[in-house]
């Protein structure tokens, strides 16, 4: 157990240590979001009734932040350390496969929380928010960020070059946020865009936290954490069996 | 009393390669042991199946009587290893990379056995620096200071002198030998060859992933190697008689005579007068591992 503790303390200081880069920058990229759409569609689009644009654009912009922070921490932490050989640290001592998940994917879910609660903060004084039901917000985060951490281990260990990590979170990552209904409601495509976007695990992590600040969203939230949870259950059964085989780990 | 190490029967294949073919090999507590082998011989593949960083295609792996898949936890425990890389994690300084590879050994509260090798390895006055900051000596010797974090009673040191220079590395193995007077035992890996002479109570040689000699430092300088003559001549001869069978090498007006006896320099020095041969200089050489090294490695 120490060896985890020790492993998700080391992965926390790591982020900490570059902090700007880590926790400041999504931050202010997000309000640079917020600022900008909600400046241009203000006065132009109400996703739900009652709910300014900017308001509805908080939950998903935290939301989007959170996701993309918990895949680049643990993704890149692991490529770093194994372009640099370091990993030699981590898989030397005694420490199991689970203990090595379960802590690349907490610091993961930590630096994403982080990152979250600090857009989160900034946006308070730009809009009025209302916090309809914060077990779903905070059940949505954990869920969502272990998601995106655990598919950030995957990354990590697949990649062989930066090249190939910024493929998988430019091709793959930055598409399923970005339509997954960050800057809008899936009500306002046209039906059969609405139908794609349910294959879309992201969609139900931004909807159902979504749901969580007013109490309104496109889909039941039960419904999302249900398909939110059985995607996470299934990538760390994938994940873990990775770790298990030692693949491209331990040769 | 149970081996440091017991390998027994392990093979590993990379692709079309035959990294390690059938090796056996055991190391008794408290050795000072030698592995040597050329480049790609299986050396280091050998130490990662028992540090569990490869996985063997077949055979077992136990330190101190653990097997390192089994029992991986307590095999890992017991083990140390320098790694052949200069590696580093750039995040963090001397001290708080010791204090995580403490954490990750389970042991908290490290601090006075931390400073004690940093002492000892000459690395207090950079225990603040990133890691970033030192030098490769340094790297390297703090590699070796996050193998011993743990006080494991087996060490392995894959090639830990490379790219040293002459002070670090004297400093580096009177600290080695003494923690093998402790009572650890010191597995090591290396290309210079009178390091593991000097060192070694015990050597085996790989070649081709298979153990190919095995034994005392003493007995495989007895068996393999010879005492050596070297002249220079003033012009080239050709060698007659007995005299050619105690020829090793030959380069240019330059020749080395391999001996067992000192009565037998005379003989030799009469033997280059009657082939015309006149002496510039000449210098007397003592049986070395190098000697054995490349007499084993082509012998097999």
């Amino acid at each position: 157990m120490e060896g985890f503790k020790t492993l998700l303390y080391k992965e926390c200081l790591r982020f900490w240590k570059v902090g700007f880069q880590t926790v400041l920058s999504p931050v202010l990229n997000a309000v640079l979001y917020l600022l900008i759409f909600g400046h241009v569609l203000e006065d132009h689009v109400q996703p739900y009734p009652g709910v300014s644009y900017t308001a509805f654009l908080v939950p998903g912009l935290v939301m989007m932040t959170v996701l993309q922070n918990a895949f680049a921490n643990s993704s890149s932490s692991l490529i770093q350390s194994k372009i640099t050989g370091n990993i030699v640290f981590v898989l030397l001592p005694p420490i199991s496969y689970r203990e090595f998940y379960a802590a690349y994917v907490l610091a993961a879910v930590l630096r994403a929380t982080l990152c979250g609660i600090g857009v989160l903060l900034v946006s308070l004084p730009l809009t009025e928010l209302h916090f309809a039901a914060p077990g779903w917000i905070i059940a949505f985060t954990l869920m969502g960020g272990a998601f995106l951490g655990s598919l950030g281990v995957i990354a990590g260990i697949w990649a062989d070059k930066f090249d190939q990590l910024a493929a998988f979170q430019n091709f793959l990552i930055m598409p399923l946020t970005m339509l997954s209904g960050v800057f809008y409601s899936i009500h306002s495509l046209p039906a059969v865009w609405q139908g794609v976007s349910h294959f879309n695990p992201f969609f139900f992590m931004i909807d159902g936290f979504r749901y969580g600040f007013f109490g309104v969203s496109d889909v039941s939230p039960w419904t999302s954490f249900g398909v939110v949870s059985v995607c996470f259950v299934v990538l760390a059964a994938i994940t873990l069996q990775m770790l298990a085989r030692g693949y491209k780990l331990r040769a | 009393m149970i081996p440091a190490i017991r390998i027994a029967g392990v093979t590993k294949r990379f692709r079309s390669l035959q990294a390690l073919a059938g090796v056996d090999l055991e190391v008794a507590q408290g050795e000072f042991f030698g592995l040597l082998g050329p480049n790609g011989a299986g050396k280091t593949t050998l130490i990662s199946s028992l540090a569990g960083l490869a996985r063997p295609d077949s055979g077992t792996l136990e330190v101190m009587g653990h097997d390192v898949v089994k029992d991986y936890r307590a095999a890992r425990l017991a083990l140390g290893v320098v790694p052949q890389e200069l590696v580093f994690d750039p995040f963090f300084s001397v001290r708080e990379m010791l204090k995580i590879q403490s954490g990750y050994f389970g042991i908290r509260n490290n601090d006075d056995w931390i400073d004690e090798i940093l002492h000892h390895l000459d690395l207090t006055g950079k225990a603040g620096a990133n890691m970033r900051m030192l030098s490769g000596g340094m790297k390297r010797r703090a590699l070796v200071a996050q193998a011993l974090v743990h006080r494991p009673p087996v060490i392995v040191l894959d090639e830990p002198t490379a790219g040293v220079d002459v002070e670090l590395r004297q400093g580096l193995w009177q600290f080695i030998r003494k923690l093998n007077q402790d009572g650890h035992t010191i597995v090591l890996t290396t290309h210079y060859l009178e390091e593991a002479e000097t060192l070694c109570g015990r050597i085996a040689m790989l070649k081709a992933g298979r153990v190919v000699a095995l034994d005392t430092t003493a007995n495989l300088l007895q068996r393999f190697a010879s005492h050596t003559l070297r002249v220079s001549l003033a012009e080239p001869i050709t060698l007659a008689g007995p005299l050619a069978g105690k020829l090793l090498r030959a380069e240019g007006n330059t020749l080395e005579f391999g001996f067992d006896a000192f009565d037998e320099v005379a003989d030799l020095l009469a033997g280059v007068r009657t082939c015309g041969g006149k002496v510039m200089d000449m210098v007397l050489g003592k049986p070395d591992m190098e000697q054995v090294f490349v007499g084993i490695m082509n012998q097999n």
